[in-house]
């Protein structure tokens, strides 16, 4: 039987009130609750904290590359820079940039949009999420002014290194940065309380459980693992505080203290924090897949419950990050067991992905290709994290340069590739205009291949024995030898064309948004609801009314229909 | 910006959206004093001599305070049950004396902790009285934010707006409540 | 594997090395099946006119297996892994062989010192040699170390013996190594430390016996080759 395209159905439920005036453009782009606006807001903060982010890498891989020389934009980058450079490096790029986007941006914009609503239920606790979060950043950027300037010791912050200042020579930056952490985790877990009671209750009529698109079940997930995780360390910040203000001992073995308390506190929050972020990317990932093979999502249950089973074994690998801390090594065993446990889920994940490929009518749009090179770049990421999960090769690899190349597989996939994929996805529709699709391409070849330039000799820096957080290995006679220099130049020459290639991305993205061709409603033919709005949805979001839901979110080329999609709001 | 959007009358799940936003952040805060009384007790475990120091809280006064809780919450319980009914000033009333029950508590800890101070177990003395200070001030700030909120609440609930409210302030009221069941023991019982 | 670019000098770096290598050609092999597949099914599935897409929810019995076999596959292999993991930690980190001699490493920022056991082979006696920045040992002798920190953490690291353990201030924490290789390698401080964290490269000389002896002749504290000499300090 052939099937048209019908109408979308409207909801019973009374219309959106309109009738208010027009607000100033203080008020709707500064003072807005709208949804929207908030996610954009998180979006752009992210954007320019991603700036930040980049800079600092630049400048202290320069001085890896060309060790003492001044670095063109900052000067001569010290021992004490060097520190407050990696630190900022790290902390930012997870704090300000992946959790923002992946979270609060996108799932701002999405969420209300994708489950057939109007705006999230607690509009005003959105708009203070923001606030904080905006507070925190500029918190954060604060610290490189004071006395001392920014914090040096790592985005792990151990004590007794970050609670003394005697020890760390930057008093206020140590507090000031444990000051923004605190006030970020605060913002997100405001704005977890919109994402998870949005989505349970405010849900369109007729979307069952299983008929919510993966991507905002992940933002849900991510949030709960976000919400269970940080609490011991919002303990152990407090603690620290007083270490670092009150002249208390929590983490001072001096007075009764332990140092190692704070880095079990920490990495219980640390470890499901990366899932926290690979959880929502690799939603994205399946958005991308779905609308551009036209094809079902593999296993959607499978999906969702191996999601969920990664957050929950997620709580018990934590130690793997302090193998050689001083645990009681017996423990050491426990968590190898389970670390390499949990690779099973995620691989599965993986597979699922990549099973969905099969027999589907692939279109290798700018969007398409940054899903698929998230699959390509974040399996070496996984499979390397083995040799550090297995608690024996662990010894020789733990604080070097293999570690950092790991987590960056895994890192660079989650923070910029699959935010790549949804940014080109969604910007028809957020900006009622359409990217430059060569523009894309050439953005996306200009970030992959300098991307693997990057670390892929940092693999080999670290097998051959590079540690970690070292601002010039003149000293280390066995980290000068043949070729090892020159692995570290060409990592920070393909940086600098990698960051070089990300202004393309900036020209295309903003340029589009004033002057990019108009897009219609639904350019990529894609099943889930917020391609059912107005491109761009207006406040209110469903000016036709509110759609009801008739089935799961990835019918495309369903056997009975001509169309090779079915939108989730058409009847029948 | 003034209406209320759409989403916020649905209930998909059965069970009102403010009540769910609660218990979210009675699960996070959970959370944070797990992470607090955890390190407390892997501390507490490891240190042995910190029974010197805990002798000198007053067990009287903690006693005392836990009373003063549970008999507040029992006034949330009854605020609960006049909205239920529909009872707005009734329900005011009741949240006034768990307001006065938190008021209370937090005058008797103040003199506990004038009178420890005095003799000289302060925040720095002992690891063990940071450990004291530290959680039962973070508690102590719950308190006094649950007794801001319930005066907010119980401002509607006199002209009868947003009933539902004092439920979920009751809930949150009652979490605090149960943080101090777990550090009365931790902090003044186990010498 | 490693050893090609860093000495294998410890009775354990070669286990260490083969648990690397065994790793290493596992998940190469199915990191390089698993690309292979990826890029095969995107080439061989690009959009053809006229050929519409399979429509497969992945919930059959049939479809399922695709998925499960690897899975099965990964859970194998990572239990083979799993198994020489904690034997290699085992053999590193929970036995502790009998010491010929035990050294103490102390790290502060920002510099190490060693205090080797002196002619009399025991540590805390007036012949106990000091040294910053350099550890002497012999090749073939079973060691046994204690290691702390006078401040923050720092972590001692020997690269050519596979041997990595942070130095926590407060605590003593012991290990072990038996050198097979002599020659002179990096230590590294493998925690960060504060702005010198750079600055505190050590050297581990491995010395055959005659050559170790006669180090130890040279640096005996003067005060400790006299008969009668006061109760040292350590």
């Amino acid at each position: 039987m052939r099937e048209t395209t019908e109408s979308p159905q409207h909801s019973h439920e009374d219309q959106p009130q309109t009738h208010h005036e027009r607000p100033g453009f203080f008020r709707r782009y500064f003072w807005s609750t709208d949804h929207k606006i908030i996610g954009s807001q998180y979006l752009f903060t992210g954007m320019a904290m991603a700036l930040v982010g980049g800079f600092t890498v630049y400048a202290f891989r320069m001085q890896l590359a060309f060790p003492g020389q001044s670095v063109p934009g900052w000067g001569r980058v010290t021992a004490s820079d060097y520190n407050a450079l990696v630190t900022t490096h790290g902390s930012v790029m997870i704090f300000w940039v992946a959790m923002p986007v992946l979270i609060a941006a996108l799932g701002n914009y999405l969420i209300p949009l994708m489950i057939g609503c109007d705006d999230m239920v607690f509009p005003r606790i959105n708009r203070l999420s923001y606030q904080l979060f905006l507070i925190s950043a500029l918190v954060l950027l604060g610290s490189f002014l004071v006395q001392g300037g920014a914090f040096g010791g790592a985005w792990t912050s151990y004590p007794p290194l970050s609670a003394k200042p005697q020890y760390n020579l930057t008093p206020a930056g140590a507090s000031l940065w444990l000051g923004a952490v605190a006030l970020e985790f605060v913002a997100f877990l405001l704005g977890g309380i919109n994402f998870v009671t949005t989505v349970m209750n405010s849900r369109a009529p007729g979307m069952k459980m299983f008929d919510i698109p993966i991507v905002v079940w992940m933002i849900i997930i991510a949030s709960i693992l976000f919400m269970a995780s940080v609490g011991p360390l919002v303990a152990g910040a407090v603690m620290l505080l007083f270490d670092q203000l009150a002249g208390t001992g929590f983490f001072d073995p001096a007075k009764g203290g332990d140092p190692v308390l704070w880095q079990h506190l920490f990495w219980f929050f640390g470890h499901p924090e990366v899932y926290v972020v690979m959880l929502p990317a690799f939603g994205i990932v399946a958005e991308v897949l779905t609308v551009f093979s036209r094809k079902k999502l593999f296993a959607y249950k499978t999906v969702l419950y191996t999601a969920v089973g990664t957050g929950v074994l997620s709580f018990f690998v934590w130690a793997h990050h302090q193998f050689i801390a001083g645990i009681d090594p017996r423990m050491a065993n426990i968590f190898s067991l389970t670390t390499l446990l949990i690779s099973i889920p995620v691989a599965e994940m993986m597979f699922v992905y990549i099973a969905t490929l099969y027999g589907g009518s692939i279109r290798l749009a700018t969007p398409m290709l940054w899903a698929i090179a998230f699959i390509a770049e974040f399996l070496l990421g996984g499979v390397t994290g083995i040799f550090l999960g297995s608690a024996g090769s662990d010894i020789y690899f733990h604080d070097t340069y293999f570690v950092l190349a790991h987590f960056h597989y895994t890192f660079f996939p989650i923070a910029f590739i699959s935010v790549f994929a949804a940014l080109t996805h969604w910007f028809p529709k957020m900006y009622g205009r359409l990217m430059s699709e060569t523009f894309g391409k050439v953005h996306f070849w200009g970030t992959i291949i300098p991307f693997n330039f990057i670390f892929i000799p940092l693999f080999f820096l670290g097998a051959r024995g590079d540690h970690r957080r070292i601002y010039d290995y003149s000293n280390f006679p066995d980290s000068m030898r043949a070729g090892m220099q020159d692995l570290r130049v060409l990592a920070t020459l393909s940086l600098v064309v990698l960051l070089a290639f990300q202004v393309v991305f900036l020209i295309n993205y903003f340029y589009s948004i004033f002057f990019g061709p108009k897009a219609p409603e639904n350019p990529w033919r894609a099943n889930t609801l917020e391609w059912v709005a107005p491109s761009p949805p207006p406040h209110g979001n469903f000016p036709e009314g509110l759609p009801n839901v008739y089935r799961g979110p990835y019918e495309y080329s369903h056997p009975d229909r001509v169309e090779d999609f079915w939108p989730q709001n058409e009847a029948g | 910006m003034s209406t209320r959007p759409i989403a916020t009358t649905r209930a998909v799940t059965g069970i009102p959206t403010g009540r769910l936003a609660v218990w979210w952040i009675i699960a996070s805060e959970i959370v944070i004093f797990g992470g607090v009384l955890g390190s407390y007790i892997m501390h507490r475990l490891g240190h042995p001599e910190w029974a010197h120091q805990s002798i000198h809280t007053n067990t009287w006064a903690g006693a005392f305070n836990t009373l003063v809780l549970l008999t507040s919450s029992l006034c949330a319980v009854l605020a609960h049950q006049a909205a239920e009914e529909g009872d707005g000033k009734k329900a005011a009333r009741f949240l006034y004396l768990t307001v006065l029950g938190g008021l209370t508590f937090l005058t008797v800890k103040g003199f506990e902790w004038r009178s420890e101070i005095h003799h000289g177990y302060t925040l720095t003395s002992n690891t063990f009285w940071s450990f004291y200070y530290m959680a039962a001030g973070l508690h102590g700030l719950h308190v006094i934010a649950g007794m801001v909120l319930m005066l907010f609440v119980a401002a509607d609930a006199r002209q009868g707006r947003e009933l539902q409210r004092v439920e979920n302030v009751g809930l949150y009221w009652h979490f605090v409540d149960i943080v101090w069941i777990f550090l009365f023991p931790l902090l003044y019982i186990a010498k | 594997m490693i050893s090609k670019y860093v000495e294998s000098a410890s009775s354990y770096a070669p286990d260490v090395d083969a648990l690397i290598l065994v790793i290493a050609l596992v998940v190469g092999f199915w990191f390089l099946v698993a690309e292979v597949v990826l890029l095969g099914l995107v080439f061989r599935f690009t959009e053809r006119e006229g050929v519409k897409a399979k429509y497969v929810s992945g919930e059959d019995h049939r479809e399922k297996r695709w998925v499960s076999l690897p899975h099965f596959a990964t859970l194998f292999f990572d239990v083979l892994i799993i198994v020489g993991a904690l034997r290699v930690w085992s053999e590193v980190k929970m036995n502790m062989p009998q010491a010929d001699e035990t050294v103490r490493v102390i790290a502060q920022q920002w510099a190490w010192t060693f205090v080797h056991p002196g002619p009399d082979g025991k540590l805390d006696t007036p012949d106990d040699i000091r040294t910053i920045d350099e550890l002497h040992v012999e090749k073939g002798k079973t060691y046994h170390f204690e290691l702390t920190s006078r401040d923050v953490l720092h972590s001692f690291s020997v690269p050519v013996f596979r041997l990595k353990q942070d130095a926590v201030p407060g605590r003593i924490i012991k290990g072990w190594f038996r050198p097979t290789l002599t020659g002179q390698f990096d230590i590294q401080c493998v925690e960060i430390c504060g702005i010198g964290h750079a600055l505190m490269p050590g050297r581990i000389v491995i010395e055959d016996s005659d050559a170790h002896a006669a180090w130890l002749l040279a640096n005996t504290p003067l005060t400790a080759r006299a008969p009668t000499s006061p109760g040292g300090q350590p």
